[in-house]
């Protein structure tokens, strides 16, 4: 472990701005880049501090982005948070805001037409696939399978039959694993 | 169709309840926010229907950035210009990123209690069911898609074969399957402008 110091700020703030740009797909998707950086080449964390740093940031509630701030809070506290996050967040902010306005301008036109019903069916499908990845875990492990389907299936049901919120469905969850249901 | 999801949508009245609106929420977003947003957005707050919601998740997926972010930006943005967009951003952030922080103070002091570790699975299987719930639901939305149900429904196969099986990366499948689907629905426009 190689410690971080406040000259090391400005070269990881120009490392996260280009990573934002490459962040197709999610935040997530730069996590192997963010390992490479801060744990490979830098030595700033050690894998179980990588490992744990998204973890948490999965289980709080907010969007999973938030696991960049994580990551730089643990490398250098507050700072390091404010710096990564600002950093992943600029560039792909003004693209999206530039990309918007342009594409919000023109829908009418059949090109954007197009775009947005030649998009949907696989981005409908992108959110199954996401669903299901997640609910791998329980198809694997034997001990989880009965009871972790189970809570997939009804919350399925659930959410296509009642307008129940889904804090509700959450939270019903975490008691049914915290008594062991799952 | 009259489903109470398809009525006109309605709009943020004021900053304060953008920030509050996303605020909300993010909060209320374990293991992913994109259910909570359809939820709240579209079933709710009626700020947007279904079809708007995929067509900003699709802009969203093909953009760099997580795709709930560029959604409230975007949101924020046609509501109030570039106040809303910094506003809904604050909203979706400001909040979660306190909660956050605290927990990785207390998270090493709890991590090996069995009743934490079963709390979680649990959450994570209702994030998992909400997902998936989320884009059956979705799925609605393709009523009156240009290119007709077999097209869509070969690319939404297509999607998750390579996405949920193969595990391919996003970077290839996205703007390969978004990029066919595209042209395709831009040739089956032409083909009908055509047609009188």
């Amino acid at each position: 472990m190689n410690e971080f110091l406040a000259s090391d700020l400005p070269g990881m703030f120009v490392r996260f701005l280009s990573l934002s740009l490459l962040s197709v797909g999610g935040a997530i998707s730069t996590a192997p880049e963010m390992h490479r950086y801060l744990v490979s080449q830098n030595g700033w964390l050690d894998d179980a501090g990588f490992t744990t740093s998204i973890a948490i940031a999965q289980a709080a509630p907010g969007p999973n982005l938030l696991f960049i701030a994580v990551l730089g809070y643990q490398v250098f506290g507050l700072t390091g948070a404010a710096v990564a996050l600002f950093g992943m967040m600029l560039p792909s902010t003004v693209v999206t805001l530039a990309a918007s306005r342009w594409g919000h301008a023109r829908r009418e036109t059949p090109g954007v037409r197009a775009f947005v019903h030649g998009m949907a069916p696989m981005t409908i499908s992108l959110l199954v696939a996401a669903g299901s990845i997640l609910a791998l875990p329980f198809v694997q492990q034997p001990e989880h399978r009965v009871g972790g389907l189970l809570l997939i299936g009804l919350t399925i049901l659930a959410m296509l039959r009642t307008g129940i919120a889904p804090i509700w469905l959450i939270t019903i969850g975490a008691v049914v694993g915290a008594l062991g249901g799952v | 169709m009259s489903a109470p999801d398809d009525a006109p949508p309605a709009r943020p009245r004021s900053l304060g309840e953008l920030y509050l609106t996303f605020t909300l929420l993010a909060l209320q977003g374990f293991g992913g926010v994109l259910a909570v947003a359809h939820r709240t957005l579209c079933e709710r707050k009626r700020w947007l229907t279904r079809q708007e919601f995929v067509e900003l998740l699709s802009v969203s997926q093909l953009l760099p950035g997580a795709n709930i972010v560029n959604m409230a930006l975007m949101i924020g943005d046609r509501a109030f210009g570039w106040r809303g967009a910094v506003t809904a951003l604050a909203g979706m952030l400001s909040m979660p990123l306190v909660v956050v922080l605290g927990l990785v103070a207390v998270y090493n002091e709890f991590s090996a209690l069995p009743a934490v570790a079963g709390a979680l699975r649990g959450m994570g299987a209702v994030a998992a069911g909400l997902t998936i719930g989320m884009g059956l639901k979705l799925a609605a939305a393709l009523r009156g898609n240009p290119m007709g149900w077999l097209p869509c429904a070969t690319i939404g196969a297509a999607t998750f074969v390579l996405v949920a099986v193969l595990r391919a990366p996003l970077l290839w499948v996205v703007p390969g399957l978004g990029l066919t689907g595209w042209c395709y629905a831009r040739w089956c426009i032409a083909r009908a402008e055509r047609r009188p």
